[in-house]
């Protein structure tokens, strides 16, 4: 596009600049706009908490690198036509980030979403803030940003009509997609207002006044709310192009001579080539090349793992070529890795969760507790490996133009594609052009970019030209970053009136952090944040231990992570104490729960709190009543059930967000499990984009369904023994709850904005196996069900 | 050669008997909106119809398309199925990432031709081959129902862009 075409817009320039792939820092006009933000943000933080604290502690999105921006050059761009270009910079991937987060600006502004268009950022953070989407990270970290540069584009356009009408800008008020003199009721467009607006001076943060959410005509409405009556999702930025194939992934872009490559990973994490014979494979027609890839030393981080590469004119050629190669491993640098056995692991597991770990929380004095019981129980709980198997497998193009590089591809984290391309090619990371397309999901496995990393690695074999790396499902089971494996120990103490004196949870995992460093055999901070040390429960003496697990394949980020095996052990086991105390499990945890409280996670030794400021997001035990009274009444919790048929409860907060989930289950004779309804109850503040929040619930509660009943990665001799969907299984459309219910608690601008993405899943899968001890009496401590109820 | 009609237009194919028709339609006649994937006929990302009748185009090779009719999801615009389809799937908000929705949709336009009421059992056996890592199936299984009610089942067959099997 032509520079004059864009100097008819307002607030282009930097994203004018981006889109070009021409991105000069230097000639980026407001920067001190930008760096203005940063003094702001700190002097908020700085009221909130102890000098001393501030200086060296951020949270939230300004604790990300490159933090939070709010300038409306960055993101809104108005045509004279009254077209408003909206930049989503965070990766879609399902959860409809590029609608709420084009929704939010687009409401402060005051845009009609009819005249809306959706851009996606190519990776840039030093333009953007942060783009890295994990964490369920997005709208609780940048809502707040969004609406000023929506207010601040707003007051622009307010400004410029003032001028043209000379009249004071008091009068001038913005509504959908024009602004009007109020006196005389004239008005301007958008689009007639976009050049002179693009003239003035961004207006100072202070001076912003943003709408009150009785003027939201988008932000937190409810589907019915919206004029459009019908549907569930009038505000849709890529509704039909997904419905039509026109929307573009990772895989759906070729470039002129472009190859597709498809890679023989080593079978084991850490193995090398040793010999390959390639004849075969280069007399597959449309073969152009078969080439080793370097063996990434352990432990690896994001490099790929390396193999051999088969480059051919189309996939199917790349596909018939690999089957054809003959490859012989070196599993010496693999070491131990090439004879992980999964079943004698965790074996190992359960032997070591007999001794003290790593004690990670300790209050009270658990001996005591032990030794005055009146009565006790002691469980282990299993939870196994998983991959996150996205629809999409994973692909990349990348080519090579002299000093600079040109990435397509569908990532979480852009920037960390960006500037690992940049580094393993010598090139500047601000010459490396990352463009996303639509994720096919993600769940954790596409915040690992080694997959553009291998475009990259075979662009610059192939002397620049485009390469795209093809991921078969095989490759993606294979080959992956896989969801840890869990052992969690758990020991409670009754005294002599019945409560539970003592609590003792010792959990074996093999961390993230042996991806990164080596010699990390126990869980970080980060990974006992997620529901061990953030426990709430209102217990005398408790002592939470790590145990000893270290990795043998690749572990990485799985939808809400170790929340999983956490949650599944406590609210399974609390589920067990309360039948064990003859108690009723609602009456049981809520009495464990305690009085209302907010408590300080540091107190609890709590360092992580998913990066928010614990003050703003304390452990709120009102709220997790609130979401397990909620979820138990929907759900008709005590009345009279068939037979074989049962309620099962779980709660758990992560993401700082609270969810109870109960599930309405049957087990038939044959030991088949029916699961007729499952009531979400949540907690997350203010739903910016509500039906889309119950969106990812349900996807949460199908994909919970599936950990708790079929999902499991098992290894053997170094080997992931499932090889696609026939052995690695996922749920169906028939073996999902009948009907689930979404049930929004504290949906309120009082409440400090929580995660959507990731906090449904944990309460799921114990909720379902709580469910099944109820209605045939048989417990569920191993994950997945499988065949565990027939015969 | 291999002689096919995709989408009602006449293609000769100069590729490997062998070549899945997935990839004839993504490499070869850049028809990206089938997706890949599993490439083991296990997911249901690359259904299409061949002569009518739904096939996953990842394992079936193009050869045994020699002569008859492939329509794949750029089509269903353009198909009075295809746009109730469409139009449920909107209603409903189904689509997470999308990836898979191509042959959901595929699915579901042949599930409701030849189901125009269906129940919830024949749901779950026309669309439980079809993977949605999301786990959209609870609006799938609504928006199938509500393109029902809106008048699949009135939709003249005549007006059919493709030969039903």
């Amino acid at each position: 596009m032509s520079s004059s075409m864009f100097s008819q817009k307002l607030f282009s320039r930097k994203f004018d600049q981006a889109e070009s792939g021409d991105v000069q820092l230097a000639n980026v006009s407001r920067r001190g706009f930008l760096k203005g933000l940063t003094a702001a943000g700190a002097l908020v933080i700085a009221a909130r908490w102890t000098p001393a604290f501030a200086e060296e502690q951020k949270f939230g999105g300004d604790a990300m690198p490159h933090g939070v921006v709010d300038d409306p050059d960055v993101f809104i761009s108005i045509e004279p036509d009254g077209t408003v270009t909206l930049i989503n910079h965070r990766g879609e991937m399902g959860q409809g980030i590029r609608t709420s987060v084009a929704m939010v600006m687009a409401d402060e502004l005051g845009a009609d979403w009819d005249q809306v268009v959706v851009k996606q950022a190519i990776a840039h953070e030093e333009i953007y803030g942060n783009q890295n989407t994990d964490g369920s990270r997005s709208m609780r970290q940048w809502f707040d940003s969004l609406r000023r540069a929506g207010a601040a584009a707003r007051t622009m356009l307010e400004q410029a009509a003032a001028k043209q009408w000379g009249v004071p800008v008091s009068e001038c008020k913005a509504g959908v997609h024009l602004v009007m003199h109020t006196p005389t009721q004239r008005s301007l467009t958008f689009g007639e207002l976009a050049t002179a607006a693009a003239e003035l001076p961004v207006p100072d943060r202070d001076t912003l006044a943003l709408k009150s959410p009785d003027q939201w005509r988008y932000i937190m409405r409810q589907p019915e709310e919206f004029p459009q009556g019908e549907s569930k999702q009038p505000l849709a930025a890529d509704g039909m192009d997904i419905l039509t194939g026109r929307a573009q992934y990772a895989a759906d872009v070729s470039w002129d001579g472009m190859l597709y490559a498809v890679i023989a990973r080593p079978p084991s994490y850490g193995a090398a080539v040793k010999s390959f014979d390639d004849s075969a494979a280069l007399a597959v027609p449309g073969v152009v090349k078969v080439m080793a890839m370097p063996t990434a030393t352990q432990p690896s981080g994001f490099e790929p793992m390396g193999g051999v590469a088969v480059l051919a004119e189309n996939t199917w050629a790349a596909i018939k070529g690999r089957q054809a190669l003959s490859i012989e491993w070196d599993n010496e640098p693999a070491g131990a890795n090439a004879s992980y056995d999964s079943k004698a692991f965790r074996e190992l597991l359960e032997k070591r969760s007999q001794e003290p770990g790593e004690v990670a929380r300790s209050t009270g004095d658990i001996a005591a507790a032990k030794a005055s019981a009146a009565d006790a129980l002691s469980v282990n709980y299993y939870a196994p490996h998983m991959a996150q198997a996205p629809m999409e497998p994973m692909a990349a193009i990348v080519r090579i133009n002299g000093d600079s590089a040109d990435v397509w591809t569908s990532v979480q984290n852009p920037q960390a594609a960006r500037d690992g391309v940049a580094k393993r090619l010598g090139l500047e990371p601000e010459k490396v052009i990352v463009q996303c397309g639509l994720m096919g999901g993600g769940f954790g496995r596409k915040a690992k970019p080694d997959y553009v990393f291998e475009a990259a690695d075979l662009s610059k074999a192939m002397d620049g030209r485009p390469v795209r790396v093809q991921w078969t499902r095989e490759d993606d089971l294979h080959n992956g970053f896989f969801h840890t494996v869990a052992l969690e120990h758990l020991e409670a103490y009754f005294d002599d009136q019945g409560k539970v004196s003592g609590w003792l949870h010792r959990s074996l995992a093999p961390s993230i952090a042996s991806v990164f460093a080596p010699n990390a055999e126990h869980q970080s901070a980060m990974e006992l944040g997620m529901g061990i040390r953030s426990m709430p429960y209102d217990i005398p003496s408790i002592q939470q231990e790590s145990g000893e697990a270290e990795g043998h394949i690749r572990i990485g980020w799985f939808r809400s992570v170790y929340n999983i095996p956490h949650a599944f052990a406590i609210q399974s086991f609390i589920s067990e104490l309360a039948h064990q105390a003859g108690r009723d499990h609602k009456e049981f945890l809520l009495e464990l729960l305690g009085p209302d409280r907010k408590i300080d996670p540091l107190s609890q030794g709590e360092v992580f709190n998913y990066g928010e400021d614990p003050a703003k997001y304390p452990i709120n035990t009102a709220r997790y009543r609130a979401v397990i009274e909620r979820a138990t009444k929907e759900a008709g919790w005590g009345k009279e059930m068939p037979a074989n048929r049962g309620l099962g409860l779980a709660v758990h907060q992560s993401f700082v967000s609270y969810c109870a989930v109960v599930m309405d289950v049957e087990v038939t004779d044959a030991g088949e499990v029916i699961i007729h309804r499952a009531d979400i109850a949540f907690d997350c503040g203010p739903q910016v984009n509500p039906d889309r929040v119950a969106a990812q619930l349900e996807g949460a509660c199908v994909m919970g369904t599936g950990i708790a009943m079929m999902t499991e990665i098992t290894a053997k001799d170094g080997v992931i023994q499932q090889n696609n969907f026939d052995t690695y299984l996922v749920p169906r459309i028939n073996q999902v709850p009948k009907e689930i219910h979404c049930h929004a608690v504290n949906n309120s601008m009082d409440i400090p904005m929580g995660g959507v993405g990731e906090p449904g899943l944990p309460p799921v899968a114990p909720a379902l196996c709580n469910a099944i001890f109820a209605a045939s009496g048989k417990r569920i401590r191993s994950l997945p069900v499988a065949d565990q109820l027939k015969g | 050669m291999i002689e096919v009609t995709v989408n009602g237009e006449p293609r000769s194919l100069d590729v490997p008997a062998d070549t899945p028709i997935l990839w004839v339609l993504r490499d070869t006649l850049k028809l990206t909106g089938t997706r890949f994937g599993c490439g083991l006929a296990m997911c249901g990302a690359c259904t299409v119809h061949l002569d009518g009748s739904p096939i996953r185009s990842c394992l079936t090779p193009i050869s045994q398309a020699q002569g008859k009719q492939i329509t794949t999801i750029e089509a269903m615009e353009s198909d009075p199925v295809g746009q109730a389809v469409q139009q449920a799937w909107m209603d409903e908000a189904v689509a997470q990432c999308g990836y898979c929705q191509s042959g959901q949709v595929m699915s579901a336009v042949s599930l409701l031709r030849n189901h125009p009421n269906p129940s919830d059992e024949q749901i779950d056996s026309g669309m439980s081959g079809n993977i949605c890592r999301c786990g959209t199936y609870p609006r799938i299984r609504k928006a199938i129902k509500r393109a029902s009610e809106n008048g699949v089942a009135a939709i003249d067959e005549s007006l059919f862009t493709e030969v039903k099997a």
